[in-house]
Formats: C-alpha cells, structure tokens, sequence
C-alpha cells in the first residue's frame, strides 16, 4: 500500500498536503477499483476465446460476424443481457433472488486482493495470505445455495444442493495441497511465495520434488475446476439435464452476472495456481522478465493464468460430465488421500536434510518436462496442419 | 393428446402423495429426452421411485393418412416417422407391398438398396451417439459425427434430391438410379470415416474413463426382460443376444454380405448395461461400412440396370395382407399391410415401430436410477419420438 | 485396491488421450460455410421449389392425383372445338383449357411424385430452396395465366422426354444461381463428384 500511496503522490503532486486518511483511503480504493474494472472486462474476452475455441475444437469457426472475426459478440451478447427483462418468477424470495449473484460475484473478485501481479503491483500483501484465498473462495458457495433455494423451482434446488456438496467437497483437497507451497517456502504471504520461485523455471515449485510437486499441481488445479462449476464437474449447471440448474430461473442482467461470477472465478483461480506453482510474474527466463527497466511480470501472470484457463476450457469441450455421486468420490476417495499422502511425504521430505530444497534432479526436469510437452504439442498441430493440407488437395482433386 | 403407458396405473394415486418425495416432471421440452417426451418422475432426493413417461405429443395420424392415398402416395408420409433413418422407413413399407403384390426386384435394385439403408444406419447411428454423448456432457463428439453424417447426407442428396426425407424406395424399386461418381464418393467418404472418425470416436468418447463410469453399470436389461418386452435392434443386441434380421430372416439380398453382428459383452460392467447398448451402435457403424465397401464391389463388376423396371404402373394389389419386418437402425420394423383388393388406396397400414417398444421397458429400469442416470437410459434405448408415436 | 489405482491411472490417461484429439482439431479443416456469401452447390436433382411451365400443361390432373397431401388445385374445361388447336412441346395436343393450376408450397411435402406421371414433363423440382416469405398466403403459386402464347404448330421433332430432374434454368421463375463466394463444385449434372463446400 505505501508503493500505492508513494505512486499517488508522484502522480498527483497536489495530494502531498491531503490529511493523511485520505491518502490511505485513496490508497486503498484506487487498486481496488482499477483491480475490479479489469476483471469485470475480463470475461469479454474469455468468453470469446470460450466459443471460438469451442467452435474449433469442434470443426466449425464460432463467433465470425460481429466485429472482425466476431470479437464483439460477446459485447452484443452483454448489451444483450443488460436489455433484457429481469423476469421475477412467481413465488420468489425477492432479496435472495437479488442477492445471491452478488454474493456469488463478491466471492469470485475478493481472491483478486492478494494475487501479486509485480513485486509492488498487490493490493494488499496480506501475511496469511494463502489463508484469506481460501477463507474466501468458498463465500460464492452461500450465493449458489441461495440462488437455488430462492428460484422456487425444482431443477434449481436440485442445482443449487448438489453445487453446494461439491464445492465443499473440493475445498479439503484444495486446501491440503496449498499447504505443500506454504510448507516448502515457509510463509502464508503470497508475495513470499512468489519471491521463493524466481530465478526461471526451473525454481517453480511446480518442478520442485519432481514428481510429487506436479501430482500437487493437478489435484489442486482439478479442485479448482470443480470450483468454477467447470465440466466435467458442472454438474449444478448440467445443461442436458436440469436445464440450467441453479441459474434456471434467471435472466437478464442476473444471469449476466453469474455468467460473469463464472469466468472471474477461473481468471482467480488459473492466476492463483500460477501464483503458487507456475512462480507467479516471473518469466521462465530472467532475461525475459522486463524491457528497458519495464517490469513485464503483469504480463507473465496473466499470461501464465490465461494459459491455465485455455486447459481448463479444453478440458471442457473434451470430457464428459460426472454425475454428483461420482463427483463425490472423486473429491473424497480419490483427491483427498493423495492430497494427504503428498503433504505427509513433502513434510518429511523437507525435514530431512539431504533433501531439503528438493530432489537432486529439480533443476533439470523442469526444462526437459516444458520442452517436452511443448514439443509435443506443437508436433501433434503440424500433424493437424498437414492432414488439413492434404485433406484440401485431396477435395479438390 | 397424452397416453400414460407403464405398469401399475392401479397404485399410482394423487390422494396418497407422500411428502418426502418429489414428482419432477421432464416435460415435453427438455434438452435432452430425444423429442416431444414427457416423463413424471417420483424422486426421492436423486434417487427415481417410480418413472411414468407419457408419449402421444408428436402424433400425426400416419396409418390413418395411409388409408387416404394410395400405395406410393405412402412413402412421403413413412419418411416422416422416424425422421432421422427414413430410408430404414421406406425400404420396410416397399418390401411389404412387394410382398404383397409378389414382385421381385432385380439384384441391381436390392444393392443399392442395401447401400442406402446401411449409409442411412451410419447416419442415424452419428445422431444416437452423438447426442447420447451430449447428454453425458461431451459436446465434442456431437458435432465431429454430425460433420461426417453431412457427407452421407450430401451422397443422398446427389442421388435423389433430398437431404433428409428421401421417397427413395419406391414399390418395386428406387426411385433415382446411382449419379455417376456416386462409388467413388462413396468409398473416399467411407476411408476417411473408417480410418480417422470411428478411431477418433472410441478415443475421444467410448474409451473416455468418465463416458465408462457414467454409462457402464446403468440401466442394465437383463436378457430375459428384454425379450419379454419385444426389445429389438441394438438395445437387444446389447444384452448379449445375436439377434439381427439382416442375418437370420436376410431380405433384399444381404445374405450376398459378410459382416459381424456386434453384441454387448460386458467388459466394463454387467451385460446389457447402456455402455454396451452404445458400443454395439458404434460397432455396427464399423460394420456398416464394411457391408457399403461390398456392396460397392458388387455394383462395379455389375452392369447398370433399369432401377424402375419392375415398379408397377399402378399399384393394385389383390385382396390380402402381409406382415413384413426390416431391420432398421432401431431395431424391428414392421409394417402389416392389408389390401382389400378393390381400390388403390390400402384398406390399413399398421406400423410395429422399434422405439415404441423400447420406450415400453423405460418404467422398469428406471426405478433406483439417480436423475442423471435417467438421462443416460433415455439416451441409450435410442428413441425417436416421431416413431413411437406415428 | 490395484483396481482402485488402476481405475485411476485410466482415468488420468484416457483424458490425455481426448485431449490430444481436441488439440488437434483445433488446426483441422473447418467445415462451416458462411452462407449468404457462400452458397452450398445443389445437385440438380435438388428437391427444392416446384415449378411448372403452363404452356405445357395439358390439365390432365395427374400431378393432383399423385400427390399424397393434395397440394394442387387444378380446374380445367375442354377447349372449344372450333379453337385454334394448340400442342404441348412434345407434341401432344392440348385439349383443356386449364384456368386454375394452384399449388401450394406450404403443404407440399417436396416428395416428387407430381412429376413422374406428367406426360409432357411440364411440372419439376428445382434446386431453387430461397422462397421463403412472411405472409403464408404467398406461398400459394399461381401457375395459370392469361395471354400464355401456345404452340399452334405440333414441333413434331421437338421431342424432349425431359427426365423429371433436369430443371431448364431460364424456365425457372427467379431461380438466382448459386451468388458469389468460390464454389468449386462441378455444376454439370452429369458424373463427377458430390459438390464440396466452397471456402474449402
């Protein structure tokens, strides 16, 4: 927050005699509004890159009209919303109908004040704050109860319980692997974590204790999808099923705002993965972590947060929907005795001296693994490429 | 206009609701209930008591429209029942007039009408995967199948001018002979299907550990029941018994044919469950192409025929009646036509469709189901409301 | 318990496995055509708006008497014997005068059956599929017209045994040809393959 205020003060020299509550409150309310703009346009454009990438995945081009190459769909898309009648249906309970997307909203940006996006760039570098993300992750969970309950519609109930029993379920595991970064860096503040990784990429706790810490990293990214209601967990939102599950009921600029709720919560919780495995806003290589003296470490989080939201996304498209009580043992049978094994097995780990600061092959497997499955990737779109070329002379022919 | 079928309408009472369950209706507009089907469902919680479906909302008069035009004038409106096979449609209500009327059509004409009922299977099969995958959760599948049941659709619309309701199987033949091209198309659509969709299909969707759980171990027909509701076609088959027209009763010339009748085994949970009533669908779409890629083979050592050689100027059969089954992607299809031997209209059509039977055994199993199952079940007997309610 | 990790480990592969599918189709082929600026090629056996050209109609009724849902209205009186005999282009003579030939697009079920029994092949299915209107009662077509210039010489060499899928492009009423866009299709109704999406 000084950094804040510091940076008001060269920017607005006049502020310099403000009785001193006003810079702080200025110092405070400036980030955070700056913060929540962004992220309130942030979903505009995941929810492009959802449907275009939806629509290539599955042979066809998406959104192509509106705007060049349909960028301004989901522009049309929110006026659309914003227009619409807010339809209230019979029966309702009016303030938990209004205010569950709220709460639900609320619980997706409040993540947002403690990821670091430069070493100065935080809104409020919390010393628990590993502690806060978790304390309030699970605040969105009341406002999809209480979009349920309040629909006075059966499919919503039956949405809004089951999304209740999954989002409990997936915060134990979640919270058992958070505690591996905090055991290992020895600190609940995220800036501390982040600062643990720097260097490159092969100090991300993502490589570290290879292949314990990766195992750490997918049951926490897996939880953190149930999370989100993300297929193949969004079951409280089964489309085939229950229509539209909690948010049936909605429309307009409430279903608007759940839309939002949605895509926020990935943004926090792709950006606090990275934060915690990815190595936050450093770049894979020092060289590459600022131009001239200006810091691009914003852009290696967001892009690093961006990247995890395109798996999450291709994750979707790709599998199937488990039902609530599969759903279930996944969480609890399946993620959570690994999650335990790896935190006992990490603890001992860093209690024994010889491996300390992680296995012998750290350093290395890093590179090898990131080379690897980029390489592969980008084999398996060459090999698209040309069966697409082929495919074209063979039709012309 | 709604009929409740299902067992024990006696015990089925409004007075004695209990409070502790709910009776959710899956209305008549659902995403996923495969056309206008309404189900009551008694829940307790997830868990279905009792399951009711009520068909009858796409009711549209075809047997008794059958009596008001003649026998060719009933083509159009066969099409029009089970919308997404209709050449299975045609070709069932064509070999029962020709039955009746005693014609026998030339080799020529019966291989191309196997050519089209089996391109016409591997299309229906895309849609009952396809959305049966979409209403598991996987939207993927969905539209790769459909992209490749586009290129059959363009074969079919190269040969008789139609994409989706064909008129194609006349009485006593076709009605449009093969465009020129036509096996050469065939065969490069079908070496793409073969060697990059159906792989890709068990990859993406069949072999998916999430499609096993969410399929294998659910709605499990026992043998013994199906038979004794009349189950035929894939949902048969997929309990584990070999039961196939093309192969024990084989009719316009499929016995010329070597192919596999593919069964349920069970490998991922008790015989008969949805995941083998799918995976003997996506087997018989394999086996489809290998009947095409030989009947194929037929029709380039052959000579050209008259497809319109043995059609009859008019259709006036003499008194008496037939009862003709094909095999249709569905299942059974039978058509008991009756002739009264004066006029040119029939006296009766009367239609045993497939679905209409396997909608018939949904009350048994779906009892104990959870609600996510009940959409699975639906999904895997394969209905097609435009078939079970005519 | 080796059951439970390998149902695990399954579980864990076969999403990498559907992963790398949907990976790769990201850079495959797309298949969608953007119509209205690319317009699929219909074959000409396409099914789509009837047409009848009424200068060779002979009103015998048959079209009528085919069609199973009843979609054409045909009235017809037989022409004064002392009237200027008029032929059909195949050269039948045409003994009716056919003062309504209506036919209603909206209950037609585009089956085709209309066109087999005509016997001058005067009645077809175009590939012409964009008629849609707002008014329903638009879609009642008047085939029937006052002032139609007949043949009054019998073009006995004319004879043209049309097959019924063969639509004579200028005959047919607004009958815009596929717009722009790059359709590589072979147009030619005769042989070469199914036509390919444009924007290939």
């Amino acid at each position: 927050m000084d950094f804040t205020v510091g940076l008001l003060l060269k920017l607005v020299p006049g502020l310099g005699g403000a009785p001193a509550w006003v810079l702080i409150t200025l110092g405070a309310v400036v980030p955070a509004v700056l913060l929540v703009t962004m992220m309130a346009l942030g979903p505009i454009l995941y929810v492009y890159a959802e449907t275009k990438i939806a629509g290539f995945m599955q042979d066809r081009i998406g959104p192509k009209r509106v705007g060049p190459h349909g960028m301004l769909q989901t522009v049309a898309d929110a006026v659309k919303l914003l227009f619409k009648e807010a339809i209230f249906p019979a029966g309702v309970d009016k303030v938990l109908f209004v205010l569950a997307p709220c709460i639900v909203n609320v619980g997706a940006f409040l993540p947002f004040v403690v990821v670091p996006f430069g070493s100065h760039l935080q809104t409020a570098d919390l010393n628990v704050g590993v502690f806060y993300v978790t304390a309030v992750a699970s605040l969105s969970t009341v406002g999809l109860i209480m979009a349920g309950w309040a629909s006075n519609n059966k499919y919503a109930l039956f949405g809004g319980m089951r999304s209740a029993a999954q989002i409990v379920s997936y915060e134990i595991p979640a919270v058992m692997i958070l505690l591996i970064p905090v055991m290992i860096v020895g600190s609940l503040s995220l800036q501390d974590i982040v600062a643990a990784q720097a260097g490159g990429l092969q100090s991300w706790l993502l490589f570290r204790y290879f292949p314990l810490m990766p195992i750490a990293f997918l049951i926490f990214f897996t939880a953190g999808m149930a999370e989100c209601n993300r297929t193949p967990f969004d079951i409280p939102e089964a489309e085939s099923e229950l229509v539209a599950g909690f948010h049936t009921e909605y429309s307009g600029f409430f279903f608007a705002m759940f839309f939002m709720a949605e895509y926020t919560e990935m943004f926090v919780i792709s950006a606090v993965t990275s934060v915690l495995f990815l190595g936050g806003f450093h770049a894979p290589h020092p060289a590459l972590q600022d131009i001239h003296g200006f810091g691009l470490g914003f852009l290696w989080l967001t892009a690093k947060a961006w990247s995890l939201m395109f798996v999450m996304m291709w994750l979707r498209w790709t599998l199937p929907r488990l039902r609530v009580d599969q759903l279930m043992y996944v969480a609890w049978k399946v993620l959570l005795p690994i999650s335990m094994v790896l935190v006992v097995a990490v603890g001992a780990l860093l209690m024994i001296p010889a491996t300390r600061n992680g296995f012998p092959w750290d350093p290395y497997v890093g590179w090898l693994v990131t080379i690897a499955v980029f390489g592969a990737l980008v084999a398996w779109m060459a090999g698209a490429r040309l069966a697409k070329k082929r495919h074209v002379r063979d039709l012309a022919a | 206009m709604a009929s409740a079928i299902g067992s024990g309408a006696a015990d089925w009472k409004l007075d004695d609701l209990e409070t502790d369950e709910m009776v959710l209706n899956m209305g008549p507009q659902h995403p996923s209930t495969h056309g206008v089907l309404r189900i009551e469902l008694k829940t307790d919680g997830e868990v279905v008591k009792a399951a009711r479906p009520h068909i009858g909302y796409l009711h549209r008069c075809f047997e008794k429209h059958a009596e008001s035009v003649d026998y060719p004038g009933v083509i159009p409106y066969t099409d029009r029942m089970d919308y997404v096979a209709s050449m299975g449609n045609s070709l069932g209500y064509a070999l029962a007039v020709e039955k009746l009327l005693g014609i026998e059509t030339s080799p020529y004409v019966s291989t191309i009408r196997v050519i089209m009922a089996e391109l016409q299977r591997i299309a229906s099969h895309c849609v009952a995967v396809g959305t049966y995958g979409m209403d598991i959760g996987a939207f993927t599948p969905f539209l790769h199948l459909l992209r490749d049941r586009e290129k059959i659709l363009d074969l079919f619309e190269w040969t008789c001018g139609a994409r989706l309701l064909y008129n194609y199987n006349w009485v006593g033949g076709v009605s449009h002979d093969l465009p020129e091209g036509f096996v050469k198309a065939c065969r490069q659509f079908l070496r793409e299907y073969d060697a990059i969709t159906i792989p890709e299909l068990m990859d993406l969707l069949i072999g998916n550990k999430i499609f096993i759980k969410r399929t294998a171990g659910v709605g499990v027909l026992p043998v013994d029941l199906a038979i004794s509701y009349d189950l035929t076609g894939p949902n048969l088959r997929g309990s584990g018994l070999p039961r196939d027209l093309r192969k024990d009763h084989p009719y316009c010339g499929y016995d010329r044919f070597e192919f596999a009748v593919p069964v349920g085994r069970g490998e991922h949970g008790p015989v008969g469950s949805c995941f083998d009533r799918n995976w003997v669908r996506c087997i018989e779409m394999a086996e489809s192409s290998k009947i095409i890629h030989q009947a194929l083979d037929l029709l380039e050592k052959s000579e050209r025929a008259d497809v319109h050689e043995k059609v009859p100027k008019r259709v006036k059969p003499a008194k008496g009646e037939v009862y003709s089954r094909s095999e249709a992607p569905r299942g059974q299809l039978g058509y008991y036509v009756v002739a009264d031997g004066t006029g040119v209209n029939p006296y009766r059509v009367k239609v045993k469709s497939p679905c209409f039977t396997a909608m018939s055994v949904f009350h048994v199993l779906a009892k104990g189901m959870m609600i996510a199952d009940i959409i699975a079940l639906i999904g895997s007997l394969d209905v097609v409301l435009g078939e079970i309610d005519r | 318990m080796i059951r439970y990790f390998k149902d695990v480990w399954e579980g864990f592969w076969t999403v990498l496995v559907g992963m790398k599918i949907t990976w790769r189709h990201l850079f495959t082929q797309k298949v969608t055509l953007q119509y209205p600026e690319e317009k699929w090629q219909l074959p000409p056996k396409s099914r789509m708006r009837l047409f009848m050209a009424y200068e060779d109609c002979i009103g015998c009724g048959q079209c009528a008497r085919a069609c199973p849902v009843q979609c054409i209205y045909i009235k017809a009186e037989k022409r004064d014997s002392k009237a200027t005999p008029i032929f059909a282009a195949n050269g039948q003579p045409i003994k009716l005068d056919v003062s309504v030939f209506d036919i209603d697009m909206s209950l037609c079920c585009y089956c085709n059956l209309c066109t087999y029994p005509c016997p001058t092949n005067c009645i077809y299915m175009t590939p012409e599929y964009e008629f849609a209107t707002t008014d329903l009662t638009q879609q009642l077509y008047h085939f029937a017209k006052t002032g139609a210039k007949f043949l009054t010489v019998n073009p006995k060499a004319a004879a043209k045994p049309a097959a019924p899928a063969a639509p004579a492009a200028p005959a047919a009423p607004k009958a815009t040809p596929p717009a722009s866009g790059t359709p590589p299709a072979p147009a030619a109704p005769s042989g070469g393959a199914p036509p390919a999406p444009a924007g290939a």
